[in-house]
């Protein structure tokens, strides 16, 4: 039993690369949406729409396979571990697209026409005036989609990606200790969440306004 | 006052949300340093018209034209863009919900917008806040966030911050309207002095006291239209249109 615990620990790490590579990955996704679905232009409008209820609208699994699986069949070839960042990052950027474009819609408007009537231009006011109202806002909703990314990388063991899950599987047919190799990974995910909820606590304390 | 130059000129301005028109062949001109007051029941247009002033509400139909250029221009949209940021420089507007930036102090308030748009330095822009503050008689409340203010004092503050641009033209919609009856006269006393100082002003308000003492001309709105306008004295005490003596005597009642 004491065997494993190095191998867990490595793949905590994997985890954790996963969850933090992903989280990138999903917040350039949800920023980029999330605008384009505030665009003046009906055809970001549009297919940011699509991109977020097509993503939110599947199971993960299933855009993982299609991407591992199915992508090379449409000349897309990568390792297991680069389908599993891009495909849990774009579809963790269609959620985080709803929180961000929330957060900027639920700053009142009279906070925009301020600034606009004094001149600001409207990605000045974004920038100067709205984003860094909304930000505040989005810190737990993003620290909630965070934490579903975080226990979604678990879906990556169904395309090999040696992270936990995997891990925890593949030393059940050594150790014939199924019960004890699930709790070990799950002790070790609830971990990694804990300290991540803690830190995003922590944030949203840190960036109220006074 | 037709030998005068008309500093702010609206033309036959409409406004429609939708099937709902607000704004019904508005035609308004202001002289430099004139001070208007608009009166009228709420829902009669006077936020819309006075928010057409710097296309905050674009009007439907007609035109606003402020110091000798059209404020409404239809240009494509870049061009538009750098137009209205210029022209909406040069006109300070004032809410009734203050619209103070929460997450910036008052000075950081006041001197955000010349800063960006005007290039001052740190300096000089801490020295125009103080400035402004200073005129506001906030000078010692100059590093307190709005949240930490009181009514009058948050739009006090936005008057500061509106003048730091140092605007042509203010514009105020209902500036006390949500303050609490105590803190109305410091509000109203910072708007007596830039009274005093000449500045060209349009004002919504629902203070007929107010608006007799400063205001040069007031207009009575009623669904869309300016039924009736004149210099204080007469419009308040001797009223010729039936709507007007109504919404006045109306009033004077809930004023009791
Ligand atoms: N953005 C809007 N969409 C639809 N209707 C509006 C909008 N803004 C104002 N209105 C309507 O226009 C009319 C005039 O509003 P407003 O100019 O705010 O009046 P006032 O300031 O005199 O109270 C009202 O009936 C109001 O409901
Ligand atoms: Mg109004």
């Amino acid at each position: 039993m004491l065997k494993v615990y190095p191998f867990f620990l490595e793949a905590a790490w994997l985890t954790i690369v996963l969850s933090v590579l992903t989280a990138v990955l999903g917040l350039i996704c949800g920023t980029l949406a999330a605008f384009a679905r505030l665009s003046r232009f009906a055809v970001l409008r549009f297919t940011a729409a699509a991109y977020v209820s097509l993503f939110r609208g599947t199971p993960a699994l299933i855009q993982l396979f299609i991407l591992y699986f199915g992508g090379p069949q449409i000349g897309i070839q990568l390792d297991a571990f680069e389908a599993g960042v891009i495909g849990l990052g774009i579809n963790a950027g269609a959620y985080m697209a709803e929180t961000i474009r929330g957060g900027i819609i639920s700053i009142d408007k009279g906070q925009r026409e301020a600034a606009r009537t004094l001149g600001l231009s409207h990605w000045q006011a974004m920038h100067k005036i709205i984003l860094p109202q909304a930000a505040r806002l989005m810190v737990r909703p993003l620290g909630v989609n965070l934490n579903m990314l975080i226990k979604a990388t678990a879906l990556v063991a169904a395309i090999s990606v040696v992270e936990l899950t995997y891990t925890a599987q593949r030393y059940i047919g050594s150790t014939y200790k199924p019960f004890e190799m699930f709790l070990l990974a799950g002790v070790l995910y609830m971990i990694i969440i804990y300290v991540t909820g803690r830190g995003v606590a922590w944030l949203d304390r840190k960036v109220q306004i006074t | 006052m037709t030998d005068e130059k008309s500093f702010v000129e609206i033309r036959h301005a409409q406004k429609a949300f939708g099937s709902l028109e607000v704004l019904k062949d508005i035609s308004l001109s202001v002289a430099q340093g004139q001070i208007v007051g608009i009166i009228g029941s709420s829902g009669s247009g006077k936020s819309t018209l006075l928010r057409a002033i710097n296309d905050l509400d674009p009007l439907t139909g007609g035109e606003v034209w402020l110091d000798g250029v059209q404020v409404n221009q239809k240009l494509p949209h870049r061009q538009y863009e750098k137009h209205i940021n210029q022209m909406r420089q040069q006109v300070g507007m004032v809410f009734q919900h203050f619209n103070l930036f929460p997450h910036m102090t008052a000075r950081e308030n006041v001197k955000m917008a010349p800063m960006m748009l005007k290039g001052l330095s740190q300096e000089e822009a801490n020295a125009l806040a103080e400035e402004q503050l200073d005129h506001v008689g906030l000078l010692e409340r100059i590093d307190y966030y709005p949240s930490q203010l009181s009514g009058g004092q948050k739009q006090r503050v936005a008057i500061a911050r509106a003048l730091a641009m140092k605007p042509k033209l203010m514009l105020f919609d209902e500036a006390t309207s949500a303050l609490d009856p105590e803190l109305v006269e410091e509000v109203n006393q910072v708007m007596r002095k830039l009274a005093e100082q000449h500045m060209t002003m349009i004002i919504v308000t629902h203070e007929m006291d107010f608006a007799a003492s400063v205001c040069d001309r007031v207009l009575f709105m009623d669904q869309g239209v300016v039924v009736e306008e004149g210099p204080p004295a007469i419009l308040f005490t001797n009223p010729t249109q039936p709507r007007t003596r109504e919404f006045l005597r109306k009033h004077l009642e809930g004023a009791k």
